[in-house]
């Protein structure tokens, strides 16, 4: 006779609240950007306090790394892997859109559905298709940095993927001659990618509007990937490697197989958020796939907490206002009200540091934590009469 | 076939150390056998070699007829030989029944695409796999921690949430690593019972490890001794009982006969 237990909230299976909020807050974001602000009714008070706090462009940037960020987080919240060159994958992926979306195969006259005049030179293909072909060239990258490297455990995997985090760059920085082909422009990057249709206009480099419901659709897709995988078969053994990779394998979790699938589901975030990037800032430039981004996007993934894809979505937010748009504007607040000239963006990466200390010192698993992890750390273990009730505090 | 898994001179040697010294070992169908031994037999080390995490440096394992020497630790786990640790090795921050579910990882199809668009197939695959798990913790009497993560269990029911995982690879083989340590003698008395019921019910060979000798007597069929890695005995409860070289092994020589 089969005991009947209910599901406990953290453990059911369906979730579909969160769409419904989630929408509801793109939508008011977008209606925000899209209509408020270009209405000549707004008082220029509120016009000048958004330019200069939140303005289009750094909401869009953030989302681009909300992207990245989920990415990592199933490599790393998920199956616990150290993944130190995650830029790889964003670079791959903006080249994808620099090849494939932008006149730099000029010899070529490619069009598939694209924005473009059919007799412009170069590969034409549709965004939506790039976006794709993007996610799946990274995915296959992915398997093939992770099948030589996956082999290794822990501090080893993290010094091997610093390496390939470099190498792919560099590669592209120095890509003008690849063995004799020219694959990126070297340091002059691509310039100038295709513009995204959307059936009834082309997206243009300044149609922050609508770019912006574009990234919220691509961080809502990422949602419900990370989610839904999250909770299935494959969810589990991620889960069960991150906890104990050998009792994992005695029971029968193929290790290689597990962990490559992470890196390739990973890896295709990547994509994506490489092909929305290039087409956020309208090219593809070798110089910005640098090594710190793969630590800024792994300190996202660690202050929003690990594992939770609403805390990474946060941790990436805050992370990438405060670089981006955020400090500056504090700065220029704080000189003008008390007539100093303190230079306050070149403070960031001294800020990011403290703000890992601390999380580190005082709240380690990250603002808004997986509820897992938040037990472990702070529950040490239930005393005598809750284990014998079954109730947690 | 009357043996599920034989191993043949199996010989392992970390450096110059012979660890294990070509022993050979069978487990016959639906039984229950014991591995018995001092501190540093080679016990443990032997069960690493039967579930594929050390490689024998000679000799050959044959499960249901196949050599499975060089199969991965994945592999011989998904063909059913299914194992508990020494020290508890459960996914602590797992509930109770996603332990299980993730045993039954092989036993699954669902893969990338299916799981991401939730197909009926991988929902009915989902929801079978459930229903099996609450049936294995029911039938190990776990069946209402269900959602309960497994570090917060008390340690005998982490032990049996152990043997449901175990159980849940619909093993051929199982083979327990001293189950009843850290066990009083009412616990030891109750983990007899179920592994009598266990073969009695299940198409099922059980291998212990065991240094609780109630236990060993009580349930096996035949018992092993290693000693420094060599078979010295091998037979019924009573002949181990009785026989000279396992006492001389756990006791030592008696002046008499040095």
């Amino acid at each position: 006779m089969s005991t009947k237990v209910t599901k406990p909230n953290n453990v059911a299976r369906s979730n579909r609240k969160w769409i419904i909020g989630y929408s509801i807050a793109g939508g008011i974001l977008f209606a925000i950007y899209q209509f408020l602000l270009p209405w000549e009714g707004l008082p220029l008070g509120i016009y000048d306090a958004v330019y200069r706090w939140m303005p289009p462009a750094a909401v869009n940037e953030s989302l681009v790394y909300v992207i990245m960020a989920l990415g990592l987080n199933i490599v790393v919240g998920y199956a616990g892997l150290l993944d130190l060159g995650y830029v790889a994958f964003w670079a791959i992926g903006g080249y994808c859109a620099g090849w494939f979306m932008s006149e730099f195969f000029y010899f070529l006259n490619i069009h598939f559905f694209g924005s473009v005049a059919a007799q412009a030179p170069g590969i034409h293909i549709n965004f939506w298709m790039v976006l794709i072909i993007g996610g799946f060239v990274c995915a296959l990258f992915g398997v093939l940095i992770g099948a030589p490297t996956l082999r290794l455990k822990s501090d080893y995997l993290a010094l091997v993927t610093l390496g390939f985090g470099e190498i792919i760059p560099q590669v592209f920085f120095n890509g003008e001659n690849f063995f004799g082909y020219n694959i990126s422009n070297g340091t002059k990057g691509i310039v100038q990618v295709d513009p995204i249709p959307i059936g009834v206009k082309n997206l243009g480099p300044f149609d922050f509007g609508w770019k912006l419901l574009i990234f919220i659709l691509l961080t809502v897709i990422m949602v419900f990937i990370s989610l839904r995988l999250r909770r299935g078969r494959l969810g589990r053994a991620w889960l069960a490697i991150r906890e104990d990779e050998l009792a994992a394998s005695m029971m029968g979790v193929p290790l290689m197989r597990t962990k490559l699938a992470s890196y390739a589901v990973g890896a295709f975030a990547g994509g994506l958020g490489g092909v929305a990037f290039a087409t956020h800032v309208n090219g593809v430039y070798a110089e910005r796939f640098n090594f710190a981004i793969s630590i800024f996007l792994l300190a996202m993934v660690v202050l929003g907490g690990m594992g939770n894809v609403w805390g990474v979505i946060l941790g990436a937010f805050i992370l990438s206002w405060v670089n981006g748009n955020g400090l500056s504007a504090f700065g220029a607040f704080y000189n003008e009200r008390f007539g100093t000239d303190v230079d306050f963006a070149s403070f960031t990466f001294l800020l990011f540091g403290l703000v890992l200390i601390l999380m580190m010192l005082f709240k380690r698993e990250g603002l808004l934590p997986e509820s897992r992890l938040k037990m472990v750390l702070h529950v040490e273990e239930l005393d005598e009469a809750e284990s014998s009730t079954g109730k947690k505090k | 076939m009357s043996n599920v898994l034989e191993a043949k001179s199996v010989s392992v040697a970390f450096g110059g150390l012979l660890a294990v010294n070509s022993v050979d070992f069978t487990i016959p169908r639906r039984s229950v056998v014991s591995l018995i031994g001092p501190n540093g037999a080679g016990k443990t080390t032997f069960f690493n070699v039967l579930t594929g995490l050390y490689k024998p440096s000679a000799g050959t394992i044959d499960y249901e007829g196949r050599d499975i020497t060089d199969l991965p630790p994945h592999k011989i786990a998904s063909i059913g030989i299914a194992r508990t640790f020494q020290n508890i090795r459960l996914f602590g921050l797992m509930t109770a029944e996603e332990n299980l579910m993730v045993a039954m990882h092989s036993r699954l199809k669902s893969g990338i695409t299916s799981t991401i668009l939730r197909t009926p197939k991988q929902r009915r695959e989902e929801q079978g796999a459930e229903d099996r798990a609450q049936e294995l913790l029911d039938y190990v009497g776990l069946g209402k921690w269900t959602y309960e993560f497994a570090r917060n269990l008390s340690y005998g029911d982490q032990r049996r949430l152990e043997v449901a995982r175990a159980l849940a690879l619909e093993p051929k083989v199982l083979l327990l690593d001293e189950p009843t340590a850290g066990m009083n003698p009412q616990e030891s008395q109750v983990f007899i019972d179920f592994v009598k019921r266990l073969v009695a019910e299940r198409d099922i060979s059980i291998m212990l490890i065991e240094h609780d000798m109630k236990v060993v007597m009580s349930v096996s069929e035949r018992v092993t001794v290693l000693d420094q890695g060599e078979k010295i005995a091998e037979g019924t409860p009573e002949q181990i009982k009785s026989n000279k070289r396992v006492i001389e092994a756990y006791l030592g020589k008696s002046k008499e006969s040095k």
